[in-house]
């Protein structure tokens, strides 16, 4: 009961100073990719190209996304016993 | 490979294109930054260690079936992980953890660089995260340093004494830092152009400090949970650390 209500505290503060921090801070959350990658390779006149197949079009990656979690979510769900089978008791 | 493991592969592996649905957000070097020369080189650098990651894959399956799905798997929570974009908010910026710390410590060092080749490919080819001329590069930096600088660590804690918590967190910062630090040095060796190199590698990695500092301690983190899972639950996996990247 113990480990359960610190646990719960746990998350509890995490979430609170993630959710603070989120609010407070301003910037745009870019990825470190446009921040500092892309950044000093431009400086260096090598300007990321586009890629071959570019998913970030309209619904275009939520269907991937969308896809790929039902057919993931079915074939680890069909597996997952065989992968982790239940402890043998005794 | 039987089949049904072999499906179980493939599916695992493709099942999981697009769990991010996000722009990419990470340590991947896009396509096209890398000129041909160098990019070339990362992929001279990096077939060595994908071959030796194959001959394992095989030569263990002969004596261990199971490593098969176990490698599957191992794939699939290093394509998610390793595309998971998390806010920092000590720079306010998002980047992800690799775990390829966590899956060489699990499966060894050598298979976790084919496991990170299979998901950065995936990643070029339907996240726009990376890209295939640059998959030498990327593959080398979180694949091959990430995979073998985790696994050495955990190998030298667990050796000096640490109990495997320690040696877990650290092989997951370490791994981490490793897979920054080998990219900065990729850019700064390609970029530098008539300017020098060292300075231009210190601006990089000083650039991913405010990020990849937290996010490393975090891997830490994440690296002890997992391994407490499998421990708890399939501790029998566990054996399979001693061959790991020795074939």
């Amino acid at each position: 009961m113990k480990n359960v209500a610190i646990a719960c505290l746990t998350v509890v503060v995490l979430a609170l100073g993630l959710y603070l921090g989120l609010k407070s801070y301003l910037g745009e959350w870019s990825g470190v990719d446009e921040t500092v990658i892309e950044k000093f390779a431009e400086a260096a006149n090598r300007p990321p190209a586009e890629p071959l197949i570019n998913t970030d079009q309209g619904d275009l990656l939520l269907f991937f996304f969308l896809v790929a979690g039902a057919a993931g979510g079915f074939v680890g769900g069909y597996y997952f016993r065989e992968l982790f089978p239940p402890a043998v008791k005794g | 490979m039987g089949r049904k493991h072999r499906t179980k592969l493939v599916f695992c592996m493709a099942a999981i294109i697009g769990s991010s649905p996000a722009t990419a957000l990470a340590m991947h070097i896009s396509e096209g930054i890398l000129p041909a020369p160098w990019a070339a080189l990362w992929f001279a650098l990096s077939i060595p260690f994908l071959y030796w990651g194959l001959r394992d894959l095989r030569l263990r399956s002969e004596t261990s079936p199971q490593i098969k799905p176990l490698v599957g798997l191992v794939g699939a929570a290093v394509f998610i992980i390793s595309c998971m974009p998390i806010p920092v908010p000590t720079a306010g910026t998002c980047s992800h953890p690799c775990g390829t710390g966590l899956a060489a410590i699990l499966i060894g060092p050598a298979l976790t660089v084919v496991v990170t080749s299979v998901a950065l490919v995936l990643q070029a080819l339907f996240l726009a995260h990376g890209g295939l001329t640059t998959l030498g590069a990327d593959t080398f930096s979180m694949g091959v340093a990430g995979a073998f600088v985790g696994y050495g660590v955990f190998r030298l804690a667990r050796r000096l004494g640490a109990g495997w918590v320690i040696a877990a967190f650290l092989a997951g910062l370490f791994s981490d830092w490793a897979t920054y630090s080998i990219t900065s040095l990729e850019l700064a060796s390609a970029l530098h152009g008539d300017g020098s190199f060292v300075h231009l590698l210190i601006t990089i990695l000083l650039a991913f400090v405010p990020t990849q500092v937290p996010l490393g301690v975090l891997e830490g983190f994440l690296c002890v949970g997992a391994y407490q899972f499998i421990r708890t639950r399939r501790p029998e996996l566990l054996s399979t650390l001693a061959l790991g990247g020795s074939t």
